[in-house]
Parts: structure tokens; C-alpha cells; sequence
């Protein structure tokens, strides 16, 4: 990682080479992400060969070392932030498949051991997309991820798992699957899953938005799993892993508010009401100037708590505070984009309805997205 | 690379000013909110003590900015600063003896000669006229050419240290009927014949700062005590200009006006979570917001927008630092911040109850400081209105 001097100024200038990235990921979220979204949704299925074609922007492959088959760039949380954000721009369901085994490989990297990068990191190099995902929702009102009740039992030789994960992503296909529970201590733990060992049972399920993103229902009913199935060596460390989701999380909610932004800007700059475009009036005007001001405030908020976190700096509560900020302007920006186009936006001709459904998730989603 | 901390140098300054607010500034918070018109001769000796730390800071050459590159210099290190002596008194702030707005005018846009002359000296802003608020471009105060003089007639209100200071930047038209374009700032020394303050404003805030009623009878100044140019641009797109460059000083005035919110909604977040934790309500930052008592979920939300509204304040001063044009940025930051820090400050006031919005504790006194900031140096409207017509690429004749 790289951590600035302790000398280090306050700083907006993106390096070189997140400028040249940006520019990548951009073109194709513009290209290869949006002109499918909104048909995606419609559809309830995920573009054929989309995630194969992300490949090429080797997210997983970056930050895996050289040794294991990957491009060995140190893990950066601020890339990732901007990636997840560009990404989100062309849709946030795809952005979220896109980079689930992203925020996997992160994890892993982040707090595993030698043997366990060694033995699930390759796999992330290879030519075809490889579906792994994070599940720690539970399907229950007032849901904290402080009170889990998914556990892992000691065992024999392992662990035994049962409890029931909601809002997995890529949860049907997924090879990988990393699984937060409770253990007989109290304290969580996280748990490496291949494949579909017995006692496990996977669901598709359906939800307001998300709807191009596989999203299932785990359930595990004593699911055996072998001692070093368990993430790391020692304690799990758990409020770094959500902070560092809830950060891939509001880069989500970023690149999905500036797409509501561009898009409201354009609308209603054409639509023409009593005898002129609708953006001569205040009220209209108003209303996007403070979703301008709010998106910039959400994604500054963003960038320090990524940056703190790249520069080894404690950044709990500015992630904590972030995912608030970025939790309550999200919906709020999702609604006035659907409001900015009064009736047209309530119908599916344009996406806004689409990013309202979508946004409502940010405050929820949890644990899925780490940079 | 990005990092949104401030510099080891600024957090020292800030370090040090916190010292003083706490220790020298708050302290006097209540004497000056209720003696309003009194004048706070303690606030001097802050003065002084701020003037001596800054001329070391430059002796020893500051922070030497590098030939190229990213630099945090005066913009980032006044937002910085105005933070933490607001947190002290925003009031009292505004009152300290020895500079005004109207030094940022000459500072920013006076000659060598009228930097020389009245660079130093105690400057007030003349913009406000009684029937002129937000359209500052409709100023009836009148200039006319006299031999060597200007002659200044009119009327100005709402001068912030209008009476303590000693010299006054007075917007005036050269010829109404040319619109803006003829819009000029003139320098004013006080005591000047046939300018006089007729009357200090009662004021629900601020009270420590004095707000003033400045009337120019044939006021008679010299006819280099012009700021810029004194010709009248004869083209559309020259007239334009010329008052863009007049609102151009709000570029650099917003984001500190931003800070001064920033600051007084600290103190009211610090203050009410002092009182709310002797009740035992202790932000975990654990927990969800909507998992929280409806208190913590409604403080984690302040102190987020808290620090939204601070970081728009920084962006806008960097980018003034680093020479990037910032006029939509600094609308963006004194609109977050005017309203951050009016809600923040009722809030705080609601959550402490009866201690709240007593005089024995200042939560009620930040409550009556903070409505200033969401109006003065542009309401939070204008600067909306700025921001979307930047957004929007609207010109000021489609978005009135």
C-alpha cells in the first residue's frame, strides 16, 4: 500500500495511471454495461458473456501477486473506489456481479492466509470469469451484521454451518462463496465455501431491483466445512471487512447517483413545458443543483475513508459515516430523478425508475463489496 | 494521489487556533452575545497573538510551495483557521479588531499603491443597499467624476464592522442606466467628510460583530481610490466581464463563509454530545443508523452531513490553491454548509431540550449564529442558483 508522509497535502489529483484506468472502465461502462442494463432488468437475466467480457478489464487480476498468476499491483481500496463508481455508472446490478469476486479476492487477500491465497487465488487468473461472492445478509427485520444468527459450530475437524444468508450475489452460480457466522465464542467468523457441499441449498430470489444480478437465498443446514476453511488465523477481523464493503458499497451509490445526474440534466433541459425547458424554472433547477452538490459530498466522503484505508490510517468511522451519507442521499437522489421526469419517469421508458428501485438497496446491501 | 487530510502544517495551525477559541474566544461568548453593541477589547489581544503567529509562519518562509505540483496554501489555510476560531465565536470572529472583507477586496484586486496604503489597515465591505439584498448588480449608490475626486452618494446597510473599522470598499454605479458593467468599488477612509454610520443594526446572531447603516452625503475621495479599472466597457461581452471580475471576489469569499458554518456546527455537535453522554447516549458507530436509538441515528447523520459539508469546503479551497476555477464549487460548499449549519445547530438545540435552548448552556447561541451564514456572502437561493446554472449550462436570462 501506499502510505503518503506524514507530510502529506490534501489532495483531489488522481495518479496517472487511475486516470488511464478510469478512462478504461469508463468506456466500458459506456459501451459493454449500459446499452444492456434497463433490457437486463427487464429480463431478469444477466447479458450473455458479460461477465466473461469484464475479464478484460482484469479487475480480480490486478491485485493478486505475480507468483499466483496475477498482475501483482498492490491492492488499492482508492482504484477500487473508482472502478466500482465507473462501473455502477453503466448499471449497479452488473457493477455488483462484476465485482463480487473482486471484493472476494479482496477479502482473501486482506486477512487470509498463505495457504488459502495460495489455493483459491489462481483460480481468479484464469480466461473465464470465476463467480465467487461474500453472504452475511440475513432475511429478517432489523437485521444488524452485530447480531448474527448463522453460526458456525466447532466440530471434529471443522466447523458445522447452518443459518440462512439472503441477497447473495451471483449466489446461484457462485464457486466460491465466502460465508460470515457466528461461532461458539460469540465472536464471527468467515467462512470459505467451494462449490455445493451437502447440506447446502441455494434459492434464486427476487426483489425490487437488483434484478439482473443473480441474487439467492443460501441456506445451510449443518454444512461441514474442514478447520482451515476459516478465514485467516487468527480472529476475523470483522469491522475492517464492513468497512471496507461499505466503501465498495457508496461507490455503488456514487456511480449510480451521477448516472441519475447526467441523465435528469439531459432530460430536462429538452423538456419543454409552458413554453419553455423546464430547467428555466427554479423548482426544477434547484432540485438538480442540490443532487450536483450531494453526489460531490457522497463521493469526497468516499475517497477520504478509501484513502485513509490505502494510506493504513484508521478509517472506521469515516467509513461508517460514509455509508449514512451515502445511504440517505442515494434514495434521495433516486427519488428526485424518477420526480424530475414526473410521469415518463415512473414508467419503464426510462431507466430512472430502474435507479430508484436499484438505490434502494445501498442502505441495505452490507458485507458484499469490499475494496 | 488522493488524500483528503489536511496538511501536517495546517493541523498545526488549526491546533494552535482551537487553543485560543477555547481558552481565549469562548469565555467571552456570552458577555459580548448579550452587551451587543459593546466593543470586545479583549478580542485584541487574540489579534495581536494571531498576527504574530502568522508573521512567524512567514519568516521562517511557511510551507515553501514546490516550483510544480499540488500545494495547500492560503486558501486551504483560511478555511482551515475560520473553522477552528469559529468554533470559538463566530461572532466574536467577525468582530476581531483588524481586518474585514474589504481587505480581501483590496488584497485581491488593488493596486500596489492601494495594497501599500490600505492593505494593512482595518477594511469593511459596503454592497448592501436598502432596497438591494441578493441583486447585488442593482446598487443605486452613485460615483461621479468631480476634477480629482469621486463623489459618492447613497446608501449602504448591513456593513459587518462597519463602525470599528477603518476604511471602507464601497460598491457604487459610475451610471445606473449601463447595468453592472459601470458597477465600480470604491476605497473610503472613515472620517471622511459626508460619510457617516447612522445606525448599528439589532441583530438575533452575531451580536459580538457590528453590523452598520453607512450613509454617503457628497462624499468626496480622491480619483485613485478606485479599485480596478474605472472605464465603463462599452461591448456586451466586455461589460460582462467587468462585473464577472467584481463577483469573481466571492470565488474567494464563499468557501470561508463556508468554514465559519463549519465551525459553528462543531462547537453545537460537541457541546450537545457532551450534555447527551452525561444522559449516557454514546455514538458506537456500531450499529446501523436505522438498528439506533432514534437520537444516535439522527447524531451519526449530523456528523455525517458534518463532514460532507467540511470536505466540499476543502475541495473548494484546493482547487482556489491550485489555481482551478472554483466559482460553481465554492456556491456548492457555502450551500452545504449554510444549510449543515443552520439544521445542525436547531437540532442539536431540540436534542438537549431545556438545556438546549437555555442561556446557560451556548446550544442556543450557536442556534442564533448560524442563520447569518446560510444568507450573508449569498443565500443558500443564489447559490443554488449558481450551481444549476453551472449544472445546467443556463445562462442568468433562462434561470432567473
Amino acid at each position: 500500500m501506499n502510505a503518503p508522509a506524514d507530510n502529506a497535502l490534501f489532495d483531489l489529483t488522481l495518479t496517472d495511471d487511475q486516470r488511464m484506468n478510469r478512462e478504461t472502465v469508463q468506456r466500458f461502462a459506456q459501451a459493454d454495461i449500459r446499452p444492456h442494463a434497463m433490457v437486463a432488468d427487464v429480463d431478469r437475466t444477466t447479458p450473455t458473456g458479460f461477465y466473461d467480457k469484464t475479464l478484460e478489464l482484469g479487475l480480480t487480476l490486478m491485485p493478486i501477486p505475480e507468483a499466483l498468476g496475477g498482475a501483482g499491483i498492490d491492492r488499492s481500496p482508492v482504484s477500487n473506489v473508482l472502478n466500482i463508481e465507473d462501473l455502477a455508472h453503466g448499471d449497479l446490478s452488473l457493477a455488483l456481479g462484476a465485482i463480487s469476486p473482486l471484493a472476494f479476492v479482496n477479502t482473501l487477500i486482506d486477512q487470509g492466509t498463505d495457504a488459502q491465497k495460495e489455493k483459491y487465488l489462481p483460480s481468479f487468473c484464469g480466461e473465464s470469469f470465476h463467480a465467487a461472492t461474500t453472504a452475511l445478509l440475513e432475511p429478517r427485520a432489523t437485521f444488524d451484521h452485530h447480531d448474527l444468527h448463522c453460526v458456525a459450530a466447532t466440530v471434529d475437524n471443522g466447523y458445522e454451518i447452518s443459518g440462512v444468508k439472503t441477497l447473495v450475489p451471483l449466489g446461484l452460480s457462485a464457486e466460491l462463496m465466502l460465508v460470515i457466522a457466528q461461532m461458539d465464542d460469540g465472536t464471527p467468523g468467515a467462512f470459505i465455501i467451494e462449490g455445493s457441499p451437502d447440506g447446502l441449498s441455494r434459492t434464486p430470489e427476487t426483489h425490487m431491483g437488483l434484478a439482473s444480478l443473480e441474487v439467492a437465498r443460501l441456506e445451510f443446514d449443518k454444512v461441514q466445512v474442514e478447520a482451515d476453511a476459516r478465514l485467516g488465523d487468527s480472529a476475523f477481523n470483522f469491522e475492517r471487512f464492513i468497512d471496507l464493503s461499505n466503501l465498495g458499497i457508496c461507490a455503488l451509490a456514487v456511480g449510480t447517483c451521477q448516472a441519475v445526474l447526467d441523465y435528469v440534466k439531459e432530460y430536462c433541459n429538452e423538456r419543454v413545458a409552458f413554453g419553455e425547458p423546464i430547467t428555466n424554472r427554479q423548482s426544477v433547477a434547484f432540485m438538480i443543483a442540490d443532487i450536483a452538490i450531494e453526489l460531490e459530498a457522497m463521493r469526497l466522503m468516499t475517497w477520504r475513508a478509501a484513502a485513509r484505508a490505502e494510506a493504513g490510517q484508521p478509517f472506521h468511522q469515516e467509513a461508517y459515516l460514509a455509508k449514512t451519507f451515502c445511504a440517505e442521499q442515494a434514495m434521495k437522489i433516486g427519488t428526485d430523478g424518477v420526480q424530475l421526469l414526473g410521469g415518463h419517469g415512473f414508467c419503464r421508458e426510462h431507466p430512472v425508475e430502474m435507479w430508484y428501485r436499484n438505490l434502494r438497496a445501498i442502505a441495505i446491501l452490507d458485507g458484499v463489496a469490499s475494496v | 494521489m488522493i488524500n483528503l487530510e489536511i496538511s501536517k502544517g495546517h493541523r498545526e495551525i488549526r491546533d494552535g487556533l482551537m487553543q485560543v477559541s477555547e481558552h481565549m474566544i469562548r469565555p467571552l461568548s456570552r458577555k459580548y452575545d448579550r452587551q451587543e453593541h459593546a466593543y470586545p477589547k479583549e478580542m485584541e489581544e487574540v489579534a495581536k497573538l494571531l498576527k504574530g503567529a502568522r508573521s512567524a509562519r512567514d519568516k521562517k518562509g511557511g510551507e515553501k510551495p514546490p516550483a510544480e505540483g499540488v500545494v495547500n496554501a492560503g486558501n486551504l489555510g483560511a478555511v482551515t483557521s475560520l473553522e477552528a476560531l469559529c468554533w470559538g465565536d463566530v461572532g466574536l470572529f467577525l468582530g476581531m479588531p483588524g481586518s474585514g472583507l474589504g481587505n480581501a477586496a483590496i488584497n485581491a484586486v488593488g493596486t500596489p499603491e492601494q495594497v501599500e496604503k490600505y492593505g494593512k489597515s482595518y477594511a469593511a465591505m459596503c454592497i448592501t443597499e436598502p432596497g438591494t439584498g441578493s441583486d447585488s448588480a442593482n446598487i443605486s449608490t452613485t460615483a461621479v467624476a468631480d476634477g480629482n475626486e469621486w463623489v459618492i452618494n447613497g446608501e449602504k446597510i448591513y456593513v459587518t464592522d462597519g463602525e470599528r473599522s477603518d476604511t471602507l470598499v464601497v460598491w457604487a454605479t459610475l451610471d445606473k442606466s449601463l447595468g453592472k458593467a459601470a458597477i465600480k468599488s470604491f476605497i473610503v477612509e472613515k472620517g471622511t467628510p459626508g460619510c457617516e454610520v447612522t445606525r448599528l443594526e439589532h441583530k438575533m446572531g452575531i451580536r459580538a460583530s457590528d453590523t452598520a447603516a453607512i450613509s454617503f452625503n457628497d462624499c468626496r475621495i480622491p480619483r485613485e481610490n478606485v479599485l480596478g479599472s474605472a472605464e465603463v466597457a462599452t461591448d456586451a461581452e466586455g461589460r460582462k466581464k467587468a462585473f464577472g471580475g467584481v463577483m469573481q471576489t466571492f470565488d474567494n469569499t464563499r468557501p470561508p463563509v463556508a468554514a465559519m458554518a463549519i465551525g459553528v456546527a462543531r462547537a453545537a455537535l460537541d457541546l450537545a454530545q457532551e450534555l447527551l453522554q452525561r444522559e449516557g447516549v454514546e455514538l458506537q458507530y456500531t450499529r446501523k443508523p436505522g438498528n439506533s436509538s432514534a437520537l444516535e441515528a439522527e447524531l451519526y447523520r449530523m456528523e455525517a452531513d458534518w463532514h460532507a459539508a467540511r470536505l466540499l469546503v476543502q475541495k473548494a479551497a484546493w482547487m482556489a490553491d491550485n489555481r482551478q476555477p472554483n466559482s460553481m464549487e465554492a456556491s456548492m460548499c457555502k450551500a452545504k454548509a449554510g444549510r449543515m449549519g443552520n439544521y445542525v445547530t436547531l437540532r442539536c438545540v431540540e436534542l438537549c431540550q431545556g438545556l438546549g435552548y437555555s442561556e446557560e448552556f451556548l446550544l442556543e447561541k450557536f442556534a442564533r449564529d448560524s442563520k447569518i451564514l446560510d444568507i450573508f456572502e449569498g443565500t443558500q437561493q443564489i447559490q443554488q442558483l449558481i450551481v444549476a446554472r453551472r449544472v445546467l449550462g443556463k445562462s442568468s436570462s433562462e434561470l432567473k
